[in-house]
Order: structure tokens, then C-alpha cells, then sequence
């Protein structure tokens, strides 16, 4: 019996090393040929590494947070062949080629323990994602009695949580009798940062004590281009995707940065020097499972209405799935904040550094408005927008603002070229 | 018109959505729902219960034919045999419209305002509509969308002339000499199986490799060899390209990349159905998406406050029942009390002929979720009700866990098989292991003793094989 070595792979982009956050294999685990064992978080991608052998685990080399040096070793996996180390290289789909050189019937005679192992190890783990096990009406006395049925352990057939043990459970006072809410509480739980969190934190923290923000609110009467945005929904192309506002306002972006060449650049405090990028390269604040990514749409200035949403659909997709490449994830110069339904009246936007300007997307309301005899329900939005305020004096925050409003509630303008 | 203001607007009275208003009114919520159509959407008008309908009549028909052919094993035998279509149908729509009847008066025996015609929402919580005395506006603190769902169209096969969907197909005037499937899920078979029975040469086109594809082979194998027996042509891995230039016949392109011309009085389309979203509005909600459908969590929310939506607009599976389970559920969660979806399983039924019900996972299903199982299978062809029936065709299997024997799945499939999804859901709900079923004493002579005779099978001592 060999041992493998998997070492940390060179994951690209000049990166020396990366941080641990998954490991999806514990010692003793059989693992199969092409099976993810860990991921790897280099500046803003996450890279998953599979094992280019099967065998078992006997070693992992580091812990979760971890930040690991490329050609570290990181996992010691025992092998049937005599082959002991090998490299897993960056792109994953070409690592197993290697593995399969060895010949086939070796592989053969000696994986069969390992299966049987494996059989039993998921013989005695608990299935996956099992809902507990009750009666509909166990469940239902569970619910009212505010019992998360999880909790309990069943003394029923199979492990079946018998109405019994519900109501032993709350006799125990396990469960406050009183309703939840004004139960005190005393547990505290501690949770280390790691991967796309940390990530985030060391961004804001930067961001908030190095750039001086002065935040600004205007509201917008949308109406007008709302109308337009149904009918241009209403009317487009199947290839066509549904627009929102963003790329209404991406537009109106580009167009209004072209007056105030200051608002889209970056600035690097420790030299002094502010740069004025002339491509407008507009970051959109996207949520993903894993926290806050924000994916670039390049070049808004050369793009049409429906190309910036296809970008940007493209970008959101990419970075929900984990796909994103450190290029669609870097490079902006100006950014959109925007929560969608849950945009709320007012926010204030942190600017994404090093950039001067972040423009932040409240959400659209039909509100009262006074059109000079009498109110009328317009659908008005508030725009939300901060500045470094070392670069940006407020009477040009408040010039930029006015000259997006301007173009977003007379739509036609976004069109206008020249 | 005045506006109407209340407490819970349920837009579609289908299944999912008349539940709920029934459920609602009965919890004392103040309820209102706005209906286009009849009362009971596809389910009721034009989906399980005239499907049903016009398949137990061919059933009938078919059996009668066979006794005229001279092929009764019981000896008996009838001189003509005919059908008049237009009564059948007349039958059908009968029952659809007691049943129709049925849910109108339940709904106002519920207290529930029924507003007729079609709803668009002004906002999340506003709707218009178009009612046939004028606009009517509603205002509701709760909304629950019921829209249900509709037959997807092919773009080389649109529905006109003689490429029609299920709705068609099921008041149709005259039968069919040469009737084309497009689609081999369970749509596209009951029917095609009914039409078959009725006396139309059926062929049924599907794109997979196999006929109802999300079942497994075992549970398919007796369906298809019934098709062939009923003389129903099927072809697999083959696509519908269109009608051919003078529209009497289907082009096909089989797997092997050959075009054929299959002659049809009716092209009948069933490759899906698809969420009933555009058009009323829904769409400018915004209301975030899975795929197509609206997305729910477990106590059907919408990403809108107060916002629900149930039934076939949150996506698979599009069955009625599960849609009254969530419309009940939702009734009871917007009166306060504390629900939310812990549902082991939805039965699912495929009244095809013979019959196939599942509940819970399939031995495939159980593995691949990393269970270890038992399973254990029992021929029709070993019970004695089967055989008086003369449709020994079938089994039932239970597929349980090894180490506690608790059931994870029940599957069967045989003549009448459907009536046994009560107990196979029930014994999944309460967590029956195969020692319940095996212990539990089932009435003889019936079909359901195989699924004491699986259960004991699967325990190793089956007494009748």
C-alpha cells in the first residue's frame, strides 16, 4: 500500500497562498478518484480540489482558516499503488489523467476494502438531511407547543418521536411553556470568520476608516421609466432578458460621469494620486449564499440597454454559482448597492475601495406627490449615494445625484446620444 | 363599482385555491376569490376529473369490444358493441358540472365572496377585475396566488385546427380515426390509451428513450406492454418537427436521424404544462423565481410580504392534492396558527392502464441519498382478487431502510392500484416500518394484501411466493 501526497496546487494569478475553507473529507474517509476533498479561497475565487487517486485519508495538513502556501502538503491519502506524491494541477479536469496510469486491475483488487468500508460507514452515519421522524399529528402538537421536533430524540420504532416524548420534553421545561419570545436566553456562540466573511469584514473595515463618506438622498420620480421599462419587458425578444432598473441606471451613469470625470476614478491615498479611468467599469453589489460579492460590468459606457442586463444577469448567475473569475470579480470604478424589494427609504452605502463614489438603490413606492393643484400617486425612488469626501465636495455629490435624477425621470435623455 | 376590502384575496379557484378559501372562511377570515373560469381550474374543468371520466368510459367500451371479439375469458359475450361520443361527453360534463356546483356552494357555505372574472394586480396587495358589470377593486392585507398552471405549446406544433392539448381532447365531437401523441408522460398515455380503447389508431410520439420517464423501468414495463397489446404504436427517442405541407400528417425524426410523415386526424400535444404567470400582473411584482416558478419557502411565502402563492405556479410536482395541502396549510397560517410544510410525501398517481402509484422514494431515489435498503417486490400474479379480475398484470414493492426497516417508499403498479395510495402515503406519514405493514391484518381477498406480502418479503419470509 502506497500514500499519496496531495499538495497545494499553484491555483494561478501569481497567488503564493490560499485560504483553507472546506474540507469536504475527514481522516478516514474513503475517497474516490475526481472527488472534491477541500476548497481553497484565493482573493476572491473559490477552488475546489479533487483527488486525482482513490484510497483513504490518513492525513489532513491543515485546519480550516488555514492559510496554506502553494506546494504545502494538504491531504495524505493511502493509495493501492506505490505511486507517493503527486501535484494537483490548477485546472481540476485535467488532475486525474495522471492517476490513471496506473494499471487497471491493481486498482481493481485493491479498492474493494476500501468500498465495503464504505458501505459501512454510511450504514452507521444518519441519513442526509432527514426530517424528524413523527406522526402528522405528533408534528402538529409539536408545532403549536413550539417544539423544533430536531431536538428530540424518538422512543418510538426506528427512532419515531411519539406524542410522549413531546410532551416529556416540555414537562422537562426543556421547551419554555410560555411563547418564545419573551423567554430569556443566556447561550452565546462564537464563530470564526473564515473565507468570503473574513474577506468582507477586512474590506468594510478599510473602506469605513480610511475614506471619509459623505452620503447623500434624493428621491426620483420614476414613473416615467417604469412605463418604459413595462413596455420594453412587455415587447422584448425571447433571447432578450426581463431589464430592472440597474441598467437604466447604469446608462444614466455613464452618461452623467462624463460631465464629472471625478466621480468615476479610483484613488490611492498613500501615493496622493487620484487616477480618472475613462472606461466606466460599474461594480454591482450582488448577495450571494456565502455573503457579499460585487461582480463587474466592463466597459457600461460602449454597452446598450439590453447588453448591460445580459452582463450583468451573466455576472449575478456566475457569482450566485461560485464561478465568477477574479476578473468579472475586479477592475470597477464606480458601484451600484442595490436590495431589490428589500431596498427600504434610505441607506448608507460604503464605498468600495478604492473608489470615490458608490450610488445605492432604494426601493421604488407609489408616494402622494404635489403636481401644483393636487397630490397624485407617483412611483418615486430614492437614490441613496456616498462619496469620498476628500475627492467629491458636496456640491458635486450633489450635482452628480441631480444630473441622474434628471435623466432617470425623462428617460428618453438616457437614449440621446452626443 | 366599490372596492372591496378584505382580509385574505385568493386569486384562482383550483384546487389549491378554493381550499383555501374554504379553510379560511372556516377560520372566520374575511375571504375573497376571483375566478375567470368555472370553479375547480384544470384539475375539475379540464384535467383529472374528465380525464378520468372519459377513461373510465373507454375502459368500459374497451371491455365490451373485447367481449364481442370473443376474447373474454369469463365467457361472456355481447353481439355489437357501440359508443355515442357525444353522450359521453354529455356524461362527463355532467359530472364536471355538479362538481362545479359542489365547489360554489361549499365556497358559500364557507362564507367566501366569489368575485367572477379576470384578476390583474395593481399592486402586491390591490387587484383588479375585469368582472362582466364592470372593474372591480380588491383590497386584501393577505393575497394568495392560485393560478395554476397551462398545456406548453410547441413552437413548430401550435394549438389550432388539429394539433390540439388535453383540454381539447377531452370535448372532442367525433373520435379520432388516426390520433398522434406528442409527449409520453402521463398526460399524453391516459389519453392516448383512452382514444385507443374508444377505437382510434394511436400513435404516441416521446424524445426520451422511455415512456413516462420519471418512473423506473420496472414500474413501466407493464404499461408499455399493455400499449402494445391495445395496438397504441409507440416511438421513442423520436421528435415532433411539424405538420406536414398539406397538415394531414405529423413529420417525425426518429433517433437513427430519418424523417417520417405520420398520418393523424389530431395531433394531440402533451409535453408539459408550464406556470400561468403573464399577463395578470404577476410579473411586475418581481417576485423572485425557481427557474419558471414562483419561488416559495416552506410555509408557501413568496419573496413578497404577505404574498403566498400554492399549486402549480410553485412548480413540480403540478398535482392537485398537493396544492390543497398548501392552500389548507396557508388558510391556517394566515389565521395565526403555527404550519408549515413538513409533508413526508405526495403520493403520485398515473392512471394509465394498468395504473401506477408511487409515495416516497423508489430504490434508486432511497440509494442515491445514501441510504442502505431493503426492498421487497410481490406479484399480482400471486393474489387471488388479481386474478378474479382477470389482471394479474403488476406488483407492489417497499423499498425500507435496513437498519430500521422504516418504510421510505411504496410503489405499485396494476389494475386499480390507484385506491392504494392512502395506505401507502399513511404508512410513510407515521413512520411505519416493514413490521407495521406486515402486522397490520389486510381484508382477503383484496389486492392490498401485497403490500403485507411485500412488506414480509422485504423481511425475508413472504408466505404466498
Amino acid at each position: 500500500m502506497g500514500e499519496f501526497t496531495i499538495k497545494m496546487p499553484d491555483v494561478g494569478e501569481g497567488v503564493a497562498e490560499a485560504e483553507l475553507v472546506e474540507w469536504h473529507v475527514k481522516a478516514g474517509d474513503p475517497v474516490k478518484e475526481d472527488m472534491v476533498i477541500a476548497a481553497v479561497m484565493t482573493d476572491k475565487a473559490t477552488v475546489e480540489i479533487p483527488s486525482p487517486v482513490t484510497g483513504t485519508v490518513v492525513w489532513l495538513g491543515a485546519e480550516i482558516g488555514d492559510k496554506i502556501a502553494v506546494k504545502a502538503p494538504l491531504v495524505r491519502i493511502e493509495t493501492g499503488d506505490g505511486e507517493t506524491t503527486g501535484d494537483v494541477k490548477a485546472p481540476p479536469a485535467e488532475a486525474p489523467a495522471k492517476a490513471t496510469d496506473s494499471p487497471p486491475p491493481a486498482v481493481e483488487t485493491d479498492t474493494r476494502p476500501v468500498t465495503k468500508a464504505a458501505s459501512v460507514l454510511r450504514h452507521e452515519a444518519p441519513a442526509p438531511a432527514e426530517k424528524p421522524l413523527a406522526s402528522p399529528s405528533v408534528r402538529l402538537f409539536a408545532r403549536e407547543s413550539g417544539v423544533d421536533l430536531r431536538q428530540l430524540k424518538g422512543s418510538g420504532p426506528a427512532g419515531r418521536i411519539l406524542r410522549d416524548d413531546v410532551e416529556l420534553f416540555i414537562a422537562r421545561g426543556e421547551v419554555p411553556s410560555q411563547p418564545v419570545a419573551i423567554a430569556k436566553r443566556t447561550s452565546t456562540e462564537e464563530i470564526k470568520l473564515t473565507g468570503l466573511r473574513r474577506r468582507i469584514a477586512e474590506k468594510m473595515s478599510l473602506s469605513t476608516s480610511r475614506i471619509p463618506h459623505i452620503t447623500y438622498v434624493e428621491e426620483v420620480d420614476m414613473t416615467a421609466l417604469e412605463e418604459l421599462r413595462a413596455t420594453m419587458n412587455r415587447d422584448r425578444k425571447p433571447e432578450q432578458p426581463k431589464l430592472t432598473v440597474l441598467p437604466f441606471l447604469m446608462r444614466a451613469i455613464v452618461k452623467a460621469v462624463a460631465e464629472q470625470p471625478n466621480v468615476n476614478a479610483t484613488f490611492d491615498d498613500d501615493k496622493g494620486i487620484l487616477t480618472r479611468h475613462g472606461g466606466v467599469h460599474i461594480g454591482i453589489a450582488a448577495q450571494t449564499p456565502a455573503g457579499l460579492v460585487v461582480p463587474v460590468v466592463k466597459n457600461a459606457e460602449a454597452r446598450g440597454i439590453w447588453d448591460c442586463a445580459t452582463e450583468m444577469g451573466r455576472l449575478a448567475d456566475a457569482a450566485r454559482a461560485g464561478t465568477a473569475t477574479r476578473d468579472e470579480l475586479s477592475g470597477s470604478t464606480i458601484t451600484i448597492s442595490s436590495l431589490g424589494a428589500l431596498g427600504g427609504i434610505v441607506s448608507t452605502p460604503v464605498i468600495n475601495h478604492p473608489e470615490v463614489a458608490i450610488v445605492g438603490v432604494n426601493k421604488i413606492a407609489v408616494r402622494p406627490a404635489w403636481d401644483g393643484t393636487q397630490f397624485v400617486p407617483r412611483k418615486m425612488m430614492n437614490l441613496s449615494s456616498s462619496f469620498d469626501h476628500r475627492i467629491i465636495d458636496g456640491w458635486d455629490a450633489a450635482t452628480f445625484v441631480q444630473r441622474v435624477r434628471v435623466l432617470l425621470e425623462t428617460p428618453a435623455l438616457i437614449f440621446i446620444e452626443g | 363599482m366599490k372596492e372591496i376590502v378584505c382580509k385574505l384575496l385568493v386569486i384562482g379557484a383550483g384546487p389549491g385555491g378554493y381550499v383555501c378559501a374554504i379553510r379560511a372562511g372556516q377560520l372566520g377570515l374575511d375571504t375573497v376569490i376571483v375566478e375567470a373560469g368555472k370553479p375547480g381550474g384544470t384539475c375539475l374543468n379540464v384535467g383529472c376529473i374528465p380525464s378520468k371520466a372519459l377513461i373510465h368510459a373507454a375502459e368500459e367500451f374497451g371491455a365490451t369490444r373485447q367481449m364481442l371479439a370473443g376474447k373474454n375469458a369469463m365467457g361472456i359475450r355481447v353481439e355489437a358493441a357501440s359508443i355515442d361520443l357525444a353522450r359521453t361527453i354529455a356524461w362527463k360534463d355532467g359530472i364536471v358540472g355538479r362538481l362545479n356546483g359542489g365547489v360554489s356552494a361549499l365556497l358559500q357555505k364557507a362564507r367566501v365572496k366569489i368575485v367572477h372574472g379576470r384578476a390583474t394586480f395593481r399592486d402586491g396587495k390591490t387587484v383588479e377585475v375585469e368582472t362582466e358589470v364592470g372593474m372591480q377593486v380588491v383590497r386584501a392585507e393577505t393575497v394568495v396566488i392560485a393560478t395554476g398552471s397551462e398545456p406548453v405549446e410547441l413552437a413548430a406544433l401550435p394549438f389550432r385546427g388539429r394539433v390540439i392539448s388535453s383540454t381539447e381532447a377531452l370535448s372532442l365531437a367525433e373520435l379520432p380515426k388516426k390520433l398522434v401523441v406528442v409527449g409520453g408522460g402521463y398526460i399524453g398515455l391516459e389519453l392516448g390509451t383512452a382514444f385507443a380503447k374508444l377505437g382510434s389508431e394511436v400513435t404516441v410520439v416521446e424524445a426520451m428513450e422511455q415512456i413516462l420517464p420519471q418512473y423506473d423501468a420496472d414500474l413501466v414495463r407493464p404499461v408499455a406492454r399493455r400499449l402494445g397489446e391495445l395496438g397504441l404504436r409507440v416511438l421513442t427517442g423520436a421528435k415532433a418537427k411539424g405538420l406536414s405541407d398539406d397538415g394531414n400528417a405529423l413529420a417525425v425524426e426518429t433517433s437513427d436521424g430519418q424523417e417520417h410523415l405520420l398520418p393523424a386526424d389530431r395531433v394531440l400535444v402533451t409535453v408539459g404544462r408550464r406556470p400561468k404567470i403573464s399577463g395578470s400582473g404577476i410579473e411586475e411584482l418581481d417576485l423572485d423565481r425557481t427557474g419558471p416558478y414562483l419561488r416559495i419557502d416552506d410555509r408557501c411565502r413568496t419573496s413578497m410580504r404577505g404574498v403566498y402563492a400554492i399549486g402549480d405556479i410553485t412548480g413540480e410536482p403540478m398535482l392537485a392534492h398537493r396544492a390543497m395541502a398548501q392552500g389548507e396549510m396557508v388558510a391556517e397560517i394566515v389565521a395565526g396558527k403555527q404550519r408549515a410544510w413538513d409533508k413526508r410525501c405526495i403520493p403520485a398517481i398515473c392512471f394509465t392502464d394498468p395504473e401506477i402509484v408511487t409515495a416516497g422514494l423508489s430504490p434508486e431515489e432511497a440509494r442515491a441519498q445514501g441510504y442502505a435498503i431493503r426492498v421487497g417486490q410481490f406479484p399480482f400474479s400471486a393474489n387471488g382478487r388479481a386474478m378474479t379480475m382477470v389482471s394479474e398484470e403488476g406488483f407492489v414493492r417497499v423499498v425500507a431502510r435496513a437498519d430500521t426497516g422504516l418504510v421510505l417508499g411504496l410503489q405499485a403498479v396494476g389494475a386499480g392500484v390507484s385506491e392504494l395510495s392512502a395506505s401507502f402515503a399513511l404508512a410513510i406519514e407515521m413512520g411505519a416500518r416493514l413490521e407495521d405493514l406486515a402486522g397490520t391484518i389486510h381484508a382477503h381477498p383484496t389486492r392490498s394484501e401485497a403490500v403485507q406480502e411485500a412488506a414480509l418479503k422485504a423481511l425475508g419470509h413472504a408466505l404466498h411466493i
